[in-house]
């Protein structure tokens, strides 16, 4: 990780902050409530959806359980068809290769198609310290990197960002752009066309990832809205797509799964505007020139844990995010990384490493455990599940400093040891909350018991519990 | 039918009169209810939290106290949750087969309340009067793990003289979270705020759930802003009675 | 060690315990769907607010050139393959146009390889009548011609009839984004106007008759 998100705060104290931001609040509501609404019809259109889904899982699994294998197939498919694989085994590996292959194309400038991979790695950044500028192409990308932001969605990174807000973005920004620009997203959706075509007209180098990259035929798949994709794919002589290394599918035929459960789980829409795949390069259609680089960046980290492995399945499709009752209330900041919402919660943790900063062992407790993200995943990550054992995964690396946290919980186990002690416990707790009740509630109260108490009362404890009425029946 | 209750440590120290409904309920339908004294807590807070080697011996303590029992119910949709889809987790991080054969052996005869009304004794009008205006709430484990589906509703629909109204958005998580009210009070009680706004919205007098723990939070928030509305477990709806 | 070898070393042992047989795909997903395909086609295609018009194959150039006129498209260029009579007097994409060139057409009209109904997409693979991946993008008017037969229902019957190394282009309307406010807004980069022309049989359509229309909103 380097300067993006270094020294982001705790899950908590950065979700404080975002909570005070309405504007937030608000692009966040309607934003995430529209998507809600599309995803929800076009997957009830659908008789098969549950059947999608356990073989988009399948597929998924039987890709990680022999990635090996798959990956090296995938090396010999484009080896063979022209193009030339590269291994990263980290950020600064795969950065370094982007940087060396944009030097030897004798360019100074890059146009790029939005991709988790490399916002991963923040190679912009390492492209800038190497003089090579960067430009996105996707619009909620061009947006973030002209607004000088931060994305927060993985597929719409200015998911907080409305059309007012847009518009003010582009008109300090965009050259040329003059106070007639309105917010109408037509009008903005035009401006940044004006803004990029010479761009896509002359680039020499583009940097891609993949959505899928097919181990049997060793074609790579962008899967995208509006265009800027195929612009990057076709146009530009040389192409340089970074892949993170779970992002293979077995063979040809599992696409007929992924490129269904995809855009109905991400857009809401039955098929993307557009789909391209290509394998290695095609003489006289598209690049001369293509590279692609496999990207472990903590992949094999994650795929050595039996639960956490599930994470890899992901197809960065949003569905998690735009249900999850936290993220909406929060927004993606918070969650300190590029992978945001449930998704993120289980994945950064687990690519940067549990204890590797502030911010990651708080994300596996920004859930509620509503199971919200469970029931849209298009490839049945139990995300609850991973959430519960990664957290087990922080409390134990933590073992061996002190921890009020641990304390209580241990006084806890000793209380529910036998029944007699959950008596004495019960008695403590009739008497303590009687003695902080007034007129039959608890109010607001100091120490550990303000986060519960700030904003909510609590009735006073009965005399009684139950297993003494029992006992007097 | 003889049941064993589990009354969950909750309700057993804070919401005694659940577990009082849930008693006159089954009783009036006429089985017979048993009460395990050696029962505490089925280690929800600790698994959830992360603290899954604390929570083998509390598992170990359940599966022993209700061994016996051929069904068993309980008035928590999260505790069922945690004993039917998660001991066996926590059985298998102890490393200890016998507790792993043994939660093999008890967590499927363990059902929620509601769950057992509508598919074991096969009721919904278990003969209950509750003439106010009723708003439910699914809770998150009791929609989403348990999968309750419309059983509560049905109960409740069945009630007479009950005016059972839709809460808007019901589906969506109120907050509480366990230890997520705490650990992450803001973001908890932000979303709890939301839920509130609903069940206004609503008009009810009452908003029941299937679970004390996620009511105890909505009803603090509501207590707070001095709402007149009332929480309520749905057992003790289902308890009412004429006259 | 290289960094290929020590990726595949670390994947190999974080896979110690993993069982290696391979893990069954169940497919029990919809392969095929019943009823008038063309007629669930064009209603897909008219649904991403493309403009679809339906021909019998014998009045295809008239069909072709009612659209071009409506668009007010002068200057065609078409993929070097493609039937003559289709487009009279369009520029060939032979030798291949310079991007800057290609820019200042105002349309291109093409085959395609596969249409598919459940979805309404068309599928390009630089095969017959179809061109480089860069003739359909850089003019801001594409119109492409469906055959009625070579309309699949669904996604896996697209997927079993198209060689995966070709490259390959699925359009579902014209160019759109959803990147505000997340509703869908059509005209980014790719072209802004997108017509599919069905051509049926020669006797089972007698008048082009138009289905919907973008320009208008």
């Amino acid at each position: 990780m380097t300067g993006t998100w270094l020294g982001m705060p705790p899950f908590p104290e950065a979700a404080r902050k975002a909570l005070g931001d309405t504007q937030l609040r608000t692009n966040l509501r309607k934003a995430t409530g529209t998507i809600r609404g599309k995803r929800a019809a076009v997957v009830a259109e659908r008789a098969d959806w549950e059947a999608l889904r356990v073989a988009g899982k399948e597929i998924k699994d039987r890709t990680l359980h022999n990635l090996d294998t798959y990956l090296e197939q995938l090396e010999r498919n484009v080896t063979a068809a022209g193009g030339v694989v590269h291994w990263a085994r980290d950020a600064a590996e795969a950065n370094r290769i982007v940087i060396d292959l944009v030097r030897a194309a004798d360019a100074d400038e890059v146009v790029k198609v939005k991709s988790m991979a490399t916002q991963e790695i923040e190679l912009n950044e390492a492209l800038a310290e190497a003089g090579i500028a960067a430009y996105e192409t996707d619009l909620a990308e061009l947006i973030v990197q002209l607004g000088h932001d931060r994305p927060s969605h993985i597929l719409v990174p200015a998911i907080h960002r409305n059309r007012a807000e847009i518009r003010d973005i582009f008109l300090r920004e965009m050259p040329g752009v003059t106070e007639a620009l309105t917010d109408d997203p037509a009008e903005l959706a035009a401006a940044a066309r004006a803004h990029l075509r010479r761009k896509f007209l002359t680039a020499k180098v583009a940097v891609s990832g993949a959505n899928f990259a097919v181990a049997d035929s060793g074609t790579l798949v962008v899967v995208e809205s509006e265009g800027n994709g195929r612009m990057c794919l076709t146009l530009p002589e040389v192409l340089i797509s970074v892949v993170g290394i779970e992002k293979l599918v077995p063979t040809w035929q599992d696409l007929e799964v992924m490129l269904q459960l995809l855009p109905r789980s991400s857009t809401g829409e039955r098929m993307n505007p557009y789909t391209s795949t290509w394998t290695g390069v095609t003489p006289g259609d598209g690049p001369r020139e293509f590279h692609l680089i496999l990207l472990d960046n903590g992949r094999t980290d994650a795929l050595a844990d039996d639960i956490g492995r599930q994470a890899l399945r992901c197809i960065r499709c949003s569905a998690c995010l735009n249900v999850c009752p936290v993220y909406e209330r929060t927004g993606g900041h918070a969650y300190g990384s590029v992978y945001p919402g449930p998704i993120g919660a289980i994945l950064t943790p687990q690519l940067r490493g549990v204890t590797a900063d502030e911010v990651s062992p708080t994300l596996p407790f920004a859930s509620t455990l509503c199971g919200a993200c469970y029931e849209v995943c298009p490839v049945l990550i139990d995300i609850p599940q991973a959430l519960v054992h990664l957290r087990a995964k922080a409390v134990d690396a933590k073992r061996g400093k002190p921890s009020a946290e641990r304390a209580a919980m241990r006084v806890a186990q000793w209380f529910f040891g036998s029944s007699r002690r959950l008596r004495v416990a019960q008695r403590l707790v009739a008497t303590g909350g009687r003695v902080l009740s007034r007129r039959g509630r608890i109010g607001r109260l100091p120490g550990p018991l303000k986060g519960w108490s700030g904003a909510r009362d609590t009735a006073t404890p009965p005399r009684r519990t139950f297993r003494t009425w029992w006992e007097s029946r | 039918m003889r049941v064993a209750l589990f009354i969950t440590c909750f309700n057993d120290t804070l919401f005694p009169a659940t577990g009082q409904a849930v008693v006159r309920v089954l009783e009036r339908l006429g089985h017979e209810v048993v009460f395990p004294p050696d029962q505490t807590c089925c280690g929800q807070m600790h698994f959830n939290t992360g603290y899954q080697r604390e929570c083998v011996p509390l598992v170990r303590s359940f599966v022993d106290t209700f061994a016996d029992a051929d069904v068993v119910v309980a008035p928590s949709a999260s505790c069922v949750g945690m004993v039917r889809d998660f001991h066996g987790r926590v059985a298998e991080v102890s490393g200890d087969r016998g507790l792993a054969a043994a939660v093999a052996e008890t967590a499927p005869r363990v059902h929620e309340f509601t769950e057992f009304l509508v598919d074991i004794a096969g009721v919904t009008d278990v003969g209950a009067y509750f003439p106010h205006r009723v708003t439910y709430h699914p809770t998150c484990h009791g929609l989403r793990l348990l999968k309750l589906g419309d059983r509560p509703q049905a109960l409740l629909r069945a009630v007479e003289g009950i005016d059972l109204v839709d809460l808007p958005d019901a589906t969506e998580c109120c907050g509480f979270g366990g230890t997520f009210a705490v650990k992450n009070s803001d973001v908890s009680v932000a979303m709890g705020t939301d839920k509130v706004a609903r069940v206004l919205a609503t008009g009810a007098e009452v908003l029941t759930a299937a679970d004390n723990s996620c009511l105890m939070h909505v009803g603090g928030l509501l207590s707070r802003s001095k709402s007149s509305v009332r929480v309520m477990h749905l057992a003790e709806i289902l308890a009412g009675e004429r006259g | 060690m290289t960094a290929r070898e020590e990726i595949l070393g670390r994947i190999r042992s974080a896979l110690s315990t993993v069982d290696k047989t391979e893990t069954v795909v169940s497919r029990d997903y919809e392969q095929t769907i019943e009823g008038d395909l063309v007629e669930l086609f064009a209603e897909r295609v008219a649904d991403y607010r493309a403009t679809v018009v339906r021909t019998a194959a014998d009045r295809l150039p008239e069909a072709i050139a009612e659209q071009l006129a409506h668009f007010g498209i002068s200057s065609v260029v078409t993929p070097a393959d493609l039937p003559a009579q289709w487009v009279p007097h369009a520029d060939t994409d032979a030798p291949p146009l310079r991007v800057p060139a290609l820019d200042a057409t105002d349309g291109v009209v093409t085959a395609c390889a596969v249409g598919i109904a459940e979805t309404g997409t068309i599928v390009l693979d630089a095969g017959a009548g179809q061109g480089r991946r860069a003739l359909t993008l850089v003019p801001d008017f594409h119109l492409c011609v469906v055959r009625a037969d070579q309309i699949v229902g669904t996604v896996p019957e697209a997927i079993a009839r198209l060689d995966g190394t070709r490259p390959l282009t699925w359009i579902s309307g014209p160019s759109a984004t959803s990147d505000i406010e997340l509703n869908r807004v059509e005209g980014v980069h790719g072209p802004r106007i997108l017509v599919v022309v069905i051509a049926g049989a020669p006797e089972e359509v007698p008048q082009a008759t138009r289905m919907s229309s973008i320009s208008t909103p």
